[in-house]
């Protein structure tokens, strides 16, 4: 696992892509993606599911996880309100 | 597995270090991803922009990268991991024989295979469960 000597390093800012919307998506060619557009729902059941990259707790240490990693495993992504809550 | 929620992932590591290891030998062994701004949450309907949090969600990807299920709940009630383990068994098994399975369906009990021979005969095969 620690393939490195060096302990790992992290930032107090550390960025990630969030959700990774390709150009192609959809083959709509009518709806052209305006910067200013807000990022609306696109996940259905039966269709890809958006693939996005999110910084991560992992195993003890902080990395970045894609979606896409996942491809040829079954996922399940569970959304929550928050650390510490109580249900 | 993948856990998201729009803390931060140090926050991540203190609720596992200080809560969830002491509910569950080891902490959670799935990674806990963060999703601050609610950016990913909204591609999937499911950020709450008047709270700035994710709410519960939880969404079945198979190996390709489909969804197959997707269960969305306001945050007073929790998740039912019964449930999650029957749908990911069925579609499971749906993938691997292209057999569908009926209503409360549940593994070992019989599944239908779909096909003009079943039209109307539905009945023959499955019953309703008494409850």
């Amino acid at each position: 696992m620690a393939e490195a000597s060096t302990p790992p390093r992290d930032a107090c800012v550390k960025p990630a892509r969030g959700p990774i919307i390709s150009q192609s998506e959809g083959a709509a060619p009518a709806a052209v993606p305006q910067k200013e557009e807000k990022a609306s729902m696109l996940a259905r059941v039966g269709k890809p599911a958006p693939d996005f990259e999110a910084s991560a707790y992992v195993d003890g240490g902080f990395k970045n996880v894609k979606l896409s990693d996942y491809k040829g495993h079954w996922v399940v992504m569970c959304f929550y309100p928050g650390d510490f809550t109580y249900v | 597995m993948l856990a998201l929620s729009t803390d931060s992932r140090f926050s991540h590591k203190i609720w596992q270090e200080e809560e969830l290891s002491k509910m569950v030998e080891g902490g959670v062994p799935f990674p806990m991803l963060s999703d601050q701004g609610g950016r990913i949450g909204t591609v999937y309907g499911v950020y709450d922009e008047d709270a700035g949090v994710d709410i519960r969600g939880r969404f079945l990807i198979d190996p390709d990268g489909i969804i197959q299920a997707m269960e969305v709940m306001t945050p007073s009630v929790g998740r039912n991991v019964n449930e999650l383990i029957r749908q990911i068994k069925a579609f499971q098994h749906a993938r691997a024989t292209g057999e569908v399975m009926p209503a409360g369906w549940t593994p070992g009990k019989p599944t239908l295979t779909p096909g003009p021979a079943l039209v109307g005969k539905v009945w023959t095969v499955w019953k309703p469960e008494k409850s």
